[in-house]
Protein backbone atom coordinates (compact mmCIF):
# COMPACT_ATOMS: atom_id res chain seq x y z
CA UNK A 1 0.00 0.00 0.00
CA UNK A 2 1.06 3.93 -0.13
CA UNK A 3 1.82 5.54 2.94
CA UNK A 4 1.43 9.21 1.94
CA UNK A 5 1.88 12.52 4.32
CA UNK A 6 1.26 16.08 4.83
CA UNK A 7 2.07 19.05 6.57
CA UNK A 8 4.35 18.41 9.79
CA UNK A 9 3.92 14.68 9.66
CA UNK A 10 5.73 14.95 6.07
CA UNK A 11 7.96 17.09 7.19
CA UNK A 12 9.03 15.23 10.49
CA UNK A 13 9.29 11.76 8.69
CA UNK A 14 11.06 13.82 5.70
CA UNK A 15 8.96 12.49 2.92
CA UNK A 16 5.89 12.65 1.39
CA UNK A 17 4.63 9.20 0.25
CA UNK A 18 6.19 5.70 0.40
CA UNK A 19 5.32 2.16 -0.27
CA UNK A 20 4.47 0.37 2.40
CA UNK A 21 3.90 -3.82 3.18
CA UNK A 22 3.05 -3.80 6.93
CA UNK A 23 3.11 -7.26 8.83
CA UNK A 24 -0.64 -9.15 8.91
CA UNK A 25 -1.02 -8.35 12.06
CA UNK A 26 -1.30 -4.75 11.33
CA UNK A 27 -5.07 -4.26 10.68
CA UNK A 28 -6.06 -0.73 12.13
CA UNK A 29 -4.95 2.91 11.39
CA UNK A 30 -3.81 2.82 15.68
CA UNK A 31 -2.14 -0.63 14.17
CA UNK A 32 -0.36 1.29 11.50
CA UNK A 33 1.00 4.03 13.63
CA UNK A 34 2.21 1.25 16.24
CA UNK A 35 4.04 -0.05 13.69
CA UNK A 36 5.51 2.72 11.97
CA UNK A 37 6.76 4.02 15.32
CA UNK A 38 8.88 1.24 15.36
CA UNK A 39 10.95 2.01 11.83
CA UNK A 40 12.51 5.18 13.01
CA UNK A 41 12.87 8.32 15.30
CA UNK A 42 11.28 10.37 12.57
CA UNK A 43 7.86 8.40 12.74
CA UNK A 44 8.34 8.10 17.09
CA UNK A 45 8.73 12.12 16.45
CA UNK A 46 5.58 12.28 13.72
CA UNK A 47 3.18 10.34 15.67
CA UNK A 48 4.29 11.29 19.64
CA UNK A 49 1.09 12.93 20.10
CA UNK A 50 -0.92 10.30 18.03
CA UNK A 51 -3.88 10.48 19.23
CA UNK A 52 -4.06 14.26 17.28
CA UNK A 53 -3.22 12.69 14.00
CA UNK A 54 -5.75 12.25 11.51
CA UNK A 55 -6.28 9.23 9.01
CA UNK A 56 -7.86 9.14 5.89
CA UNK A 57 -8.59 5.44 3.87
CA UNK A 58 -8.39 6.30 -0.18
CA UNK A 59 -9.30 9.83 0.22
CA UNK A 60 -11.69 9.66 3.01
CA UNK A 61 -11.25 10.63 7.08
CA UNK A 62 -11.50 7.63 8.78
CA UNK A 63 -11.11 7.26 13.00
CA UNK A 64 -7.79 4.97 14.31
CA UNK A 65 -10.09 1.70 14.88
CA UNK A 66 -10.60 1.62 10.99
CA UNK A 67 -9.58 -1.65 9.78
CA UNK A 68 -6.93 -1.00 7.30
CA UNK A 69 -7.28 -4.23 4.77
CA UNK A 70 -7.90 -3.32 1.15
CA UNK A 71 -6.54 -0.11 1.49
CA UNK A 72 -4.56 1.39 -1.10
CA UNK A 73 -3.45 4.81 0.04
CA UNK A 74 -3.37 5.57 3.73
CA UNK A 75 -2.68 9.36 4.58
CA UNK A 76 -1.62 10.98 8.11
CA UNK A 77 -1.81 14.25 8.87
CA UNK A 78 -2.66 17.28 11.49
CA UNK A 79 -5.66 18.32 12.05
CA UNK A 80 -6.68 20.34 9.20
CA UNK A 81 -6.83 24.56 8.71
CA UNK A 82 -8.53 24.92 5.65
CA UNK A 83 -11.35 27.55 4.68
CA UNK B 1 -30.94 17.96 -6.23
CA UNK B 2 -28.55 20.38 -7.78
CA UNK B 3 -24.83 19.68 -8.86
CA UNK B 4 -23.17 21.73 -6.59
CA UNK B 5 -20.07 23.21 -8.39
CA UNK B 6 -16.53 22.53 -6.72
CA UNK B 7 -12.73 23.93 -8.00
CA UNK B 8 -9.94 23.26 -5.96
CA UNK B 9 -7.13 25.70 -7.54
CA UNK B 10 -4.11 27.52 -7.48
CA UNK B 11 -5.11 31.07 -8.79
CA UNK B 12 -7.40 33.46 -7.54
CA UNK B 13 -11.56 34.12 -8.31
CA UNK B 14 -14.18 36.52 -8.91
CA UNK B 15 -16.69 36.05 -6.41
CA UNK B 16 -19.19 37.92 -8.36
CA UNK B 17 -18.33 36.27 -11.31
CA UNK B 18 -18.80 33.07 -9.51
CA UNK B 19 -22.58 34.51 -7.95
CA UNK B 20 -23.69 35.56 -11.07
CA UNK B 21 -23.42 32.13 -12.70
CA UNK B 22 -25.12 30.68 -10.36
CA UNK B 23 -28.19 32.72 -10.59
CA UNK B 24 -27.84 33.14 -14.83
CA UNK B 25 -31.05 32.07 -16.57
CA UNK B 26 -33.09 30.98 -13.11
CA UNK B 27 -35.93 32.93 -11.68
CA UNK B 28 -36.72 30.70 -8.70
CA UNK B 29 -33.36 31.89 -6.62
CA UNK B 30 -34.75 34.64 -4.07
CA UNK B 31 -31.44 34.46 -2.20
CA UNK B 32 -27.84 33.60 -2.80
CA UNK B 33 -25.12 34.09 0.08
CA UNK B 34 -21.32 34.66 -1.28
CA UNK B 35 -18.85 33.93 1.84
CA UNK B 36 -15.54 34.71 0.65
CA UNK B 37 -12.31 33.91 3.39
CA UNK B 38 -9.67 36.15 2.91
CA UNK B 39 -6.16 36.03 3.91
CA UNK B 40 -5.52 38.16 7.00
CA UNK B 41 -1.61 40.12 7.46
CA UNK B 42 -1.54 39.45 11.61
CA UNK B 43 -1.27 42.56 12.37
CA UNK B 44 1.72 43.04 9.91
CA UNK B 45 3.42 39.87 11.03
CA UNK B 46 2.62 37.88 7.87
CA UNK B 47 4.00 38.08 4.18
CA UNK B 48 1.70 34.79 3.16
CA UNK B 49 0.24 31.92 4.01
CA UNK B 50 1.71 28.49 2.06
CA UNK B 51 -1.38 26.51 1.95
CA UNK B 52 -0.66 22.66 1.37
CA UNK B 53 -2.91 20.45 0.42
CA UNK B 54 -4.35 16.71 -0.44
CA UNK B 55 -4.61 16.31 -3.83
CA UNK B 56 -6.82 13.35 -4.73
CA UNK B 57 -8.90 13.94 -1.54
CA UNK B 58 -9.66 17.34 -1.26
CA UNK B 59 -12.18 17.83 -4.00
CA UNK B 60 -13.48 14.67 -3.18
CA UNK B 61 -13.99 15.87 0.61
CA UNK B 62 -15.53 19.12 -0.37
CA UNK B 63 -18.17 17.17 -2.40
CA UNK B 64 -18.68 15.32 0.38
CA UNK B 65 -19.77 18.05 2.88
CA UNK B 66 -21.88 19.93 0.30
CA UNK B 67 -23.73 16.88 -0.89
CA UNK B 68 -24.43 17.10 3.16
CA UNK B 69 -25.69 20.90 2.86
CA UNK B 70 -27.72 19.91 -0.05
CA UNK B 71 -29.71 17.46 2.34
CA UNK B 72 -30.08 19.19 4.99
CA UNK B 73 -31.28 22.47 3.25
CA UNK B 74 -33.78 23.40 0.13
CA UNK B 75 -30.77 24.66 -2.13
CA UNK B 76 -31.11 25.64 -5.34
CA UNK B 77 -26.98 25.46 -5.79
CA UNK B 78 -23.54 25.92 -4.28
CA UNK B 79 -20.40 26.86 -5.57
CA UNK B 80 -17.44 26.20 -3.17
CA UNK B 81 -13.74 27.20 -4.78
CA UNK B 82 -10.79 26.66 -2.68
CA UNK B 83 -7.57 27.90 -2.81
CA UNK B 84 -3.84 26.28 -2.59
CA UNK B 85 -0.27 27.59 -2.93
CA UNK B 86 1.04 30.74 -1.80
CA UNK B 87 -1.68 33.55 -0.74
CA UNK B 88 -0.76 37.14 0.28
CA UNK B 89 -2.58 39.29 2.73
CA UNK B 90 -5.96 40.68 1.00
CA UNK B 91 -5.98 37.68 -1.05
CA UNK B 92 -8.97 35.34 -1.04
CA UNK B 93 -8.62 31.96 0.20
CA UNK B 94 -12.20 30.43 0.08
CA UNK B 95 -15.27 31.25 -1.58
CA UNK B 96 -18.69 29.84 -0.48
CA UNK B 97 -22.19 30.77 -2.63
CA UNK B 98 -25.51 29.11 -2.08
CA UNK B 99 -28.75 29.76 -3.65
CA UNK B 100 -32.17 28.94 -2.24
CA UNK B 101 -35.40 30.13 -2.47
CA UNK B 102 -35.31 31.75 0.86
CA UNK B 103 -32.60 33.58 2.64
CA UNK B 104 -32.54 31.54 5.88
CA UNK B 105 -31.32 28.41 3.85
CA UNK B 106 -28.91 30.36 2.07
CA UNK B 107 -27.29 31.86 5.19
CA UNK B 108 -27.16 28.53 7.05
CA UNK B 109 -26.05 26.37 4.79
CA UNK B 110 -23.19 28.66 3.98
CA UNK B 111 -22.19 28.82 7.46
CA UNK B 112 -22.02 25.00 7.54
CA UNK B 113 -20.49 24.99 4.82
CA UNK B 114 -17.62 27.04 5.89
CA UNK B 115 -17.54 25.18 9.57
CA UNK B 116 -17.38 21.65 7.89
CA UNK B 117 -14.47 22.63 5.37
CA UNK B 118 -12.53 24.45 8.24
CA UNK B 119 -11.98 21.13 9.80
CA UNK B 120 -12.63 18.24 7.39
CA UNK B 121 -10.97 19.84 3.79
CA UNK B 122 -7.26 18.76 3.79
CA UNK B 123 -6.05 21.69 3.33
CA UNK B 124 -2.86 23.47 5.89
CA UNK B 125 -1.55 26.79 6.43
CA UNK B 126 1.73 27.44 6.86
CA UNK B 127 2.85 30.95 7.90
CA UNK B 128 5.59 32.83 6.19
CA UNK B 129 6.70 35.87 8.27
CA UNK B 130 7.66 39.47 7.29
CA UNK B 131 11.75 39.04 8.31
CA UNK B 132 11.39 36.14 5.54
CA UNK B 133 11.35 33.31 7.72
CA UNK B 134 9.42 30.03 8.58
CA UNK B 135 6.43 31.11 11.02
CA UNK B 136 4.99 27.46 11.30
CA UNK B 137 1.97 25.58 10.73
CA UNK B 138 -1.58 27.24 11.66
CA UNK B 139 -2.83 25.08 14.60
CA UNK B 140 -6.30 24.03 14.80
CA UNK B 141 -8.67 25.97 16.55
CA UNK B 142 -10.97 24.11 19.81
CA UNK B 143 -13.24 26.44 18.62
CA UNK B 144 -13.21 25.31 15.23
CA UNK B 145 -13.74 21.98 16.56
CA UNK B 146 -16.78 23.07 19.00
CA UNK B 147 -18.48 25.01 15.98
CA UNK B 148 -19.47 21.60 14.58
CA UNK B 149 -21.46 20.78 17.56
CA UNK B 150 -24.47 23.17 16.47
CA UNK B 151 -24.83 21.10 13.26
Amino acid sequence: MKAVYFAWVRERIGKAEEELDPPADVATISDMIAWLKTRGQEYVYAFENSRSIRAAIDHAHVKHDAPISGAREIAFFPPMTGG
Amino acid sequence: MPIPTIRVQRGTFDAAAESAALAAGRTDIGAIVTFTGLCRDEGGRLARLDLEHYPDMAEAEIGRVAEEALRRWPLLGVTIVHRYGPIRPGEAIVLVVTASSHRVAAFEAAEFLMDYLKSNAPFWKKERLVEGTDGGWVEAKREDQEALVRW
